[in-house]
């Protein structure tokens, strides 16, 4: 396969809420939004229950994607911040370490300064968090499988299962 | 790039629904949004023109359910698949797990078949991804139109190497879960390989 996949633990994604949490009390937010680059939800803080969380995510990256092609159009490596400015709330999305998508979304309350600036903070932690990430499924690639891998047991009735 | 998260136990595996123009893409992923129950579906959404010609790209997240406590969401997505649209279809192939391709059986459109197969192993190859590794069914939709070729004919140019294929009427909704069904057990197999 051309990238690892993304593994994510209990550990680390503990590390990510929390860093998430931070931020959504820093940058008096609404709701974040961690997302992967092919538009896989990661995590998320604030008040979701209003938002079709798959589908935010998926149009997410499919947004970060389109600017990226803008971007290397314009001999650019990528753009790494979008704002779009509604009637009551606003959203701002980053690339985070070339890995991740931050999603925030705001209102009134905050402002875009005071977003950008909790940002680029938390940006740092998270880069280094998902630096550790990819290293560890790295090394766990060369030495070889998992030990306790839930899925070396797969069989042919388990996914017959699903389509029942 | 399947995503394996053993917080919240979830696989999420990228499926991409790839074909020539009009070759029924968005109508396998309405069959199947159709036929699935509420709770095993998102919603589906189209990023289309105001004529319904798929702009940017179908997505629909199902969750079938569980395998060994994990609970295995596929995230499927169709790609523009008119001529001009080349960039965008490149972006959506990233992170792909499997692939189907959805051939146009009418006898007319086996240049567009051909155009669109070629182009696909073309920009998977630039992410860095070779079809031959990779997951991939071949579905030769519309069979129930009078001037459709051979499947015998259309597996000699769209598949050499004899991978499992099928007849589907994406319309009616023949053979579209026996598609999704062959690619998904392939990617799900491809993990157990991996982890």
């Amino acid at each position: 396969m051309a990238e690892f996949d993304l593994v994510m633990y209990e550990e680390e994604f503990r590390r990510i809420d929390e860093e998430l949490q931070k931020l959504y009390q820093q940058a008096n937010a609404k709701v974040l939004f961690l997302v992967d680059k092919n538009g896989q939800l990661i995590a998320s803080a604030g008040d979701t229950h209003n938002i079709d969380t798959t589908a935010l995510a998926s149009l997410t990256a499919g947004n970060i994607a389109a600017t990226g092609g803008i971007a290397r159009l314009l001999g650019e490596r990528e753009f790494t911040i979008l704002f779009h400015e509604g009637e009551k709330d606003n959203i701002q999305i980053s690339l985070i370490g070339q890995r991740v998508i931050l999603v925030v979304i705001f209102d009134q309350r905050s402002s875009l300064g005071l977003v950008r600036l909790r940002v680029k903070k938390a940006s740092e932690s998270l880069t280094r968090i998902f630096d550790e990430i990819a290293s560890k499924a790295e090394k766990e690639k060369a030495e070889g499988r998992l030990d306790e891998s839930p899925f070396a047991e797969i069989s042919d009735e388990d996914i017959d299962n699903l389509f029942r | 790039m399947s995503f394996i998260n053993y917080s919240s136990r979830e696989i999420n595996c990228k499926i991409v629904y790839y074909g020539p123009g009009l070759c029924g893409k968005t109508t396998n992923l309405q069959y199947i949004y159709r036929r699935t129950n509420p709770e095993q579906k998102g919603k589906l959404i189209s990023l289309a023109t105001e004529t319904e010609r798929t702009l940017f790209f179908d997505f629909l997240p199902l969750a079938l359910g569980d395998i060994k406590g994990f609970r295995v969401r596929f995230h499927l997505y169709t790609v523009p698949g008119q001529v001009f649209y080349a960039a965008s279809r490149k972006l959506i192939l990233k992170g792909v797990d499997g692939v189907v391709f959805v051939a146009d059986s009418q006898i007319e459109r086996m240049e567009a078949n051909m155009e669109s197969f070629e182009d696909l192993k073309i920009n998977l190859a630039e992410q860095g991804y070779e079809l031959e590794k990779l997951p991939f069914t071949i579905q030769h939709n519309k069979r129930d139109l009078p001037n459709v070729a051979p499947v015998e004919q259309m597996n000699a140019i769209l598949n050499p190497n004899g991978i499992q294929s099928f007849e589907a009427v994406a319309m009616t909704g023949q053979g579209v879960f026996e598609t999704l069904k062959s690619v998904a057990k392939q990617v799900l197999f491809e993990l157990k390989k991996h982890y």
